[in-house]
This record gives structure tokens, C-alpha cells and sequence, in this order.
């Protein structure tokens, strides 16, 4: 475990980097319209980086990301989500200030079927992109604490 | 400026009692990677924060009845804006903003004592981060007005407290960890259910507006045996008391004396549920006679349990399941006579009154107790009553609020378990002689178990290991000092207490037509 897998499987899993957080983003970005949201995103993208652990060895993943670095991004996208809420408060707390308003995601939509536009949604986006974060940290940092645990037994 | 700040304040308040406690858990793991000192003056401001925006909530309750907040919303008292509620709606009456104060008040003292107690030990960010999630739970689970977002405010509470059970992670501290989890899962598995069940026949999820609708179809009952068998579960009611002793005994002491106000948030869901959701249907006095049987089994049972018990962790939580049996049967009372005007006036409040009053009065016993026992492993090193002796030499204070805690529990006079406790006796001595009965003979029982713990862990000689130290930091037996004397104040005088805040939750418990009011 220690230096990691083959050559192969080390270029292969950089280069499904890319994809794979492309896709997670996707996810994410398209939660409003899409099922998945912020939840299944992050995980598709904590996904990525298990695989990134697997291929290079747990030693070398703690490294290049650490369990300190990734509590601090955990907290940092709870925050962002509760400070989306919080910007609300001028009306309600949690009020969707930007749904209508003709800014970022703010497109008005008329009644009735449309295939779904990305630019609509007010602040769901940006508390999906908070979740995709915080989940992507939460997972990402359970799954190294795993495959730490299992080294220090063997 | 400063004006303009309260009245925001004010008037965000039941989004911010949540809204604070959680955004500091959030924050926490951040300032503890700058320096403990930090991370421990966030953790009291934001309580302290917390405190005065709940100060603020029960001010505002009390003079204009509740207040309902409706989150998302263009302006909060946009409830129904179609004559259907379908947001998520805070709503605090007098009961609520009552536990809410509980709930803060405690979260605030047993803060202050960790910084000692747990002293250097490693992941005290996350300890801090969870006592606060843990705050924002209760304080969530007791001011929301929607079925589901209570199953959610009671997970995020049953999850921060059984990773806080599991914080020594050792094998048996891991176990009760386990055993809270698999119980408290099942628990909220129920509610779901529940929930389920109310809305596929309602569409609402609102306890408002489904208490104006509810009609008490079979499929109503069932919803109600679930809730209230899942609520009497979280509060720790004798036939599901099983998990009570393994996580009050294997938690660190602070957090014991934490889970005890966490078990009275599931017992104000159980009153909510039974007054205000299904209170208004001729057949809920049944449901009081069983809240009085569970009452009746936690008192007999968790005293008789908490005798021969060793461990004085353990002891003190069977206690705890037979005090919350008192509150059930003083509240169960109430219930049994809601349809029958002239006994409700006559004892069914006053029994209500008494059972209210001993919830505060509860926490604030058995959060010395816990406090003090907390006080005496932190010298000791250990648990066994066998293994301690001759502390009052080297402790007098903790001796001295170990006895304030234990006459008060006892409910002998001056301290405020004997003011609550008299209540109860009276007023259901008029309902059927016999509970009262039980009730003082449990009473009795109670002051025997604590006579045997004082005898063995304060009276005798110094024991060689238990001699070292001294007494405990300031900072703890400071706390546990405000406890103490709170508990003698409002044991002398218990009018400032009632007539304050026990008679308004009263009050707003039995009203169940203005809580929906409130809402449609």
C-alpha cells in the first residue's frame, strides 16, 4: 500500500481526473433541475479522490491532503451554505434573495413546461455547490481515515 | 445602531437561536487551528450569544403569546398564504421558548466546566463543535412547528450526542455509543413513519395544521402510538429506559449532565405531540393514563435499579430515569382529566404544574450531580463507589454541592426538588391517593441511594489514592456553584419561577387553539 499501484494504473486514474470532476461538478451545479444536487456531486467527486488514495498509497494522499487541511474545507462550505441563509435575512432567514432578480441565477421563468434552465434557481445552486463541498471534504476525509487505519493494524 | 441591531435581532429571534449555535459549530474546528485559547472564547461567546437571542425569544413570547416564524418566506408572519401551510415554520409558545431557555442556559455551564475537565485531552475541537450542534438540536427540536423538521432536529441531536457518548472510545463508552445510535435510529425511524402516515391522509406536515384537520381515523392512532412510543424512547420512560444507564455512565460527566436536558427535549416533543397535535380528539385522556403508567414504571423501576448500583455514574442515571418519571406522571394527570373541566381546574393544572416545574428543576439537580460525580473522577480517577472514600476531607466544596444536588433530588425542603415534588403530591393525591403514594415511597428511596453514596465517597478516612489534589479548579466548582445556589433560590422562593415561566408553558400547552392560531 505503501508506494502505491502499477505505472499504468497511476496514469490512468490522473488522467480520469478530469472526468470525473467534471461530471461530479456537473452534478452539482445542475442539482436544481437534475436529480442529484450537492450530495451525490460531492461524492462522485470524493470518488475521485479514493481512487487518487488507492493508486498513489495512503502515505503519499496524506501528504499532498491532510485530515487538518480537509476539516477546514468541511467547515469552510458549512459555512458557506449558512452564510447563503444568513443573506437571506433582510427578508426571511433561508429567503431565496436572488430567484427573480434578474442577476445570477435569477432568471424569471414563465409558467409551465420548459426543458430546464440552468440560470434559474435563486440560491440553490450556490447551497448545492456548499454541500457538493462540504460532503466532498466529509467523505474524502473518512475515506483516508480508513485506509489509514488499515495500514497502521498491518 | 444598537437599537437597530436588537430589534433585528428580535425580530429574526427563533431563526437565530438555531442559526447562532449551528454557524459556531461550523466555525469551531476553524479557530481551534489557530490556538485553544481562541477556540474556547468563540465557543462562550457564541453561547452567550445564543443565551441573549433566547432571553430575547422568551421575552417576546411571553408578552405577546408565540411567535411563529416562517423561514424563506417574503416576511416571517407569512404563515399560510394560500390558508395552507407549506413552509417550514418556527413556532415558540411559552413551553418552547421555556425548554429553549433550559437547553442554553445548560449548554453555557457545561461548556465552561469541559475547558477543565476535559483539559488536554486530543479532539477537542470536534468536543466543542458537537456540544454545540447538540445545543442548536434541542433548541431546534423544541421552537419548530413541523413534524419533519422535528424528526430532522431530533437525528442532528441523537447523532452530535452519541459521537459525544462514544468521546473516551474506549471499548465500553463505544458500546453505549452504539446502543444510543441503534435506539435512537429505530426511535426516528418511528417518527418518519408517523410523519408518513399523517401526510399521505392530511398533505401537511405542519403540528398546527394538522392538529385543525386530524380526525382520529385508525391509521391517526397508529401514527400517535408510534410517536408517542418514539418521544417516551428519547425521554427514557421505564419499558425503553435500556439505553439510558450505558450512555448517562459511559459519556464524560459534563456530557451526562448535557444528555439529561437532550432527554427532556424528547419529552417536550411527547407533550407537544399529545397536547397539541392530537389534543383537541375526545380519546387522547387514554393517552395520559398512559403517560401516568410509564410515569408510575419509571419511578418504582429506575429507583429500585439505581440501589445496588456501583458505579456512580450509572447510579445517578437511573435516577435520572426515575425523576423523568415524575414529570410524566404530573403531566400524564393533566392529560387524563383535558376533557373534564372542573378537575382540570381543580388538580389537573396545578399536576401539570408541578410536572413542568420539575423538568427545570431536574436539569438543574441532576446537572450538579452529574457535575459533582464529574468533580469526583477528575480527582479519583475512577467511577467505583468501592474505590473512593474520605473525599469531604480534601473536597468540601464538591461536598457540599454533592449534598445540595442529592436532599434537592430527594425533594426535601429548602431546594427546589421539594417545591415541584410537593405539587406533584398534592394535586395527583386528589386523582387517586395511591400514585401519590408511590410517588413519596420513590422519594424516600431516592434519599436512601444518596445517603449511601455520600456515606461512601465523602465520609470515612482518606484513601491514599483518592487524597491527591485537592479540590477541583475554579472554574468548575464555580459553576457548579451557580447551580447550587439557583437550586436553593428557587427552592425558597418558587413563586418567581412559577408565575414567570412554568404556569405561561402551562398555559400554552393546554392552548391548543391558539397554537394553531398561530399558523391557518
Amino acid at each position: 500500500m505503501n508506494e502505491g499501484m502499477s505505472a499504468i494504473v497511476k496514469t490512468m486514474s490522473v488522467l480520469l481526473i478530469m472526468p470525473m470532476t467534471i461530471f461530479g461538478m456537473y452534478v452539482i451545479i445542475h442539482g436544481h433541475l437534475t436529480p442529484g444536487g450537492g450530495f451525490p456531486g460531492g461524492a462522485v467527486m470524493a470518488t475521485m479522490m479514493a481512487m487518487l488514495f488507492v493508486a498513489f498509497g495512503a502515505e503519499k494522499s496524506k501528504k499532498f491532503l491532510g485530515k487538518g487541511s480537509l476539516s477546514t474545507i468541511e467547515s469552510l462550505g458549512l459555512l458557506a451554505f449558512a452564510a447563503v441563509a444568513f443573506i437571506g435575512i433582510q427578508a426571511t432567514f433561508f429567503s431565496n434573495f436572488l430567484a427573480n432578480s434578474a442577476s445570477y441565477f435569477g432568471m424569471s421563468i414563465s409558467y409551465g413546461p420548459n426543458p430546464g434552465y440552468l440560470n434559474s434557481g435563486g440560491v440553490l445552486p450556490l447551497m448545492n455547490l456548499a454541500v457538493g463541498i462540504e460532503v466532498f471534504a466529509a467523505i474524502t476525509a473518512i475515506v483516508l481515515v480508513m485506509l489509514t487505519y488499515r495500514e497502521e493494524k498491518s | 445602531m444598537i437599537d437597530a441591531w436588537l430589534e433585528f435581532c428580535s425580530q429574526n429571534a427563533p431563526a437565530l437561536v438555531i442559526a447562532i449555535p449551528l454557524i459556531a459549530a461550523f466555525a469551531t474546528p476553524l479557530f481551534s487551528r489557530i490556538s485553544e485559547k481562541v477556540r474556547n472564547i468563540w465557543v462562550v461567546l457564541s453561547l452567550l450569544a445564543t443565551f441573549r437571542v433566547t432571553a430575547t425569544l422568551l421575552h417576546n413570547v411571553l408578552d405577546n403569546g408565540q411567535v411563529v416564524y416562517t423561514l424563506g418566506a417574503s416576511v416571517p408572519s407569512l404563515t399560510a398564504p394560500d390558508g395552507f401551510p407549506f413552509r417550514i415554520i418556527l413556532q415558540a409558545d411559552a413551553m418552547s421558548a421555556f425548554m429553549a431557555i433550559i437547553s442554553v442556559s445548560m449548554a453555557l455551564i457545561v461548556c465552561i466546566y469541559s475547558f477543565r475537565f476535559m483539559g488536554k485531552k486530543s479532539g477537542l475541537d470536534k468536543y466543542f463543535a458537537l456540544l454545540l450542534v447538540m445545543t442548536a438540536g434541542m433548541i431546534g427540536l423544541v421552537t419548530t412547528g413541523d413534524l419533519f423538521s422535528m424528526f430532522v432536529f431530533l437525528e442532528l441531536l441523537s447523532v452530535a450526542s452519541a459521537a459525544m457518548i462514544a468521546y473516551y472510545s474506549k471499548g465500553e463508552s463505544a458500546e453505549a455509543a452504539f446502543k444510543y445510535m441503534v435506539v435512537s435510529s429505530i426511535g426516528a425511524l418511528m417518527i418518519l413513519f408517523a410523519a408518513g402516515m399523517l401526510y399521505g391522509q392530511y398533505n401537511l406536515l405542519n403540528i398546527a395544521g394538522l392538529a385543525g384537520v386530524i380526525e382520529f381515523t385508525l391509521i391517526d392512532k397508529m401514527a400517535l402510538v408510534l410517536l408517542f412510543s418514539a418521544f417516551a424512547l428519547k425521554c427514557g420512560a421505564v419499558p425503553l429506559h435500556m439505553w439510558v444507564s450505558d450512555a448517562y455512565g459511559e459519556a464524560p460527566a459534563p456530557v451526562s449532565a448535557f444528555l439529561v436536558v437532550a432527554s427532556q427535549a424528547g419529552l417536550y416533543a411527547l407533550f407537544r405531540i399529545s397536547f397539541t397535535l392530537f389534543g383537541g380528539l375526545p380519546g387522547i385522556a387514554t393517552m395520559g393514563w398512559a403517560m401516568i403508567i410509564f410515569g408510575l414504571l419509571s419511578m418504582f423501576v429506575g429507583v429500585t435499579m439505581a440501589i445496588p448500583q456501583k458505579d456512580i455514574k450509572r447510579l445517578m442515571a437511573y435516577h435520572a430515569v426515575s425523576q423523568t418519571g415524575y414529570m410524566l406522571l404530573g403531566v400524564g394527570v393533566g392529560l387524563a382529566v383535558i376533557n373534564d373541566m372542573g378537575s382540570l381546574a381543580l388538580f389537573g393544572k396545578s399536576a401539570m404544574e408541578g410536572g413542568i416545574f420539575h423538568v427545570i428543576n431536574h436539569a438543574m439537580y441532576k446537572g450538579l450531580l452529574f457535575l459533582t460525580a464529574g468533580a469526583i473522577i477528575y480527582r479519583t480517577g475512577t467511577k467505583n463507589l468501592n474505590e473512593m472514600s474520605g473525599l469531604a476531607h480534601t473536597m468540601p466544596l464538591t461536598t457540599i454541592f454533592f449534598i445540595v444536588g442529592a436532599l434537592s433530588i430527594a425533594g426535601l425542603p429548602p431546594f427546589n426538588g421539594f417545591a415541584s415534588k410537593l405539587m406533584i403530591y398534592e394535586s395527583v393525591f386528589l386523582f387517586n391517593p395511591l400514585f401519590a403514594v408511590i410517588a413519596m415511597v420513590v422519594s424516600i428511596l431516592t434519599l436512601a441511594s444518596f445517603v449511601k453514596v455520600f456515606h461512601s465517597a465523602f465520609m470515612g478516612p482518606k484513601v491514599s489514592k483518592s487524597a491527591k489534589g485537592g479540590e477541583v479548579p475554579l472554574s468548575m466548582w464555580f459553576v457548579m456553584g451557580i447551580l447550587a445556589v439557583l437550586i436553593i433560590f428557587f427552592g425558597i422562593f418558587p413563586d418567581v419561577m412559577l408565575d414567570n415561566l412554568v404556569t405561561p408553558a402551562v398555559d400554552a400547552l393546554l392552548n391548543q387553539a391558539g397554537y394553531i392560531g398561530g399558523v391557518i
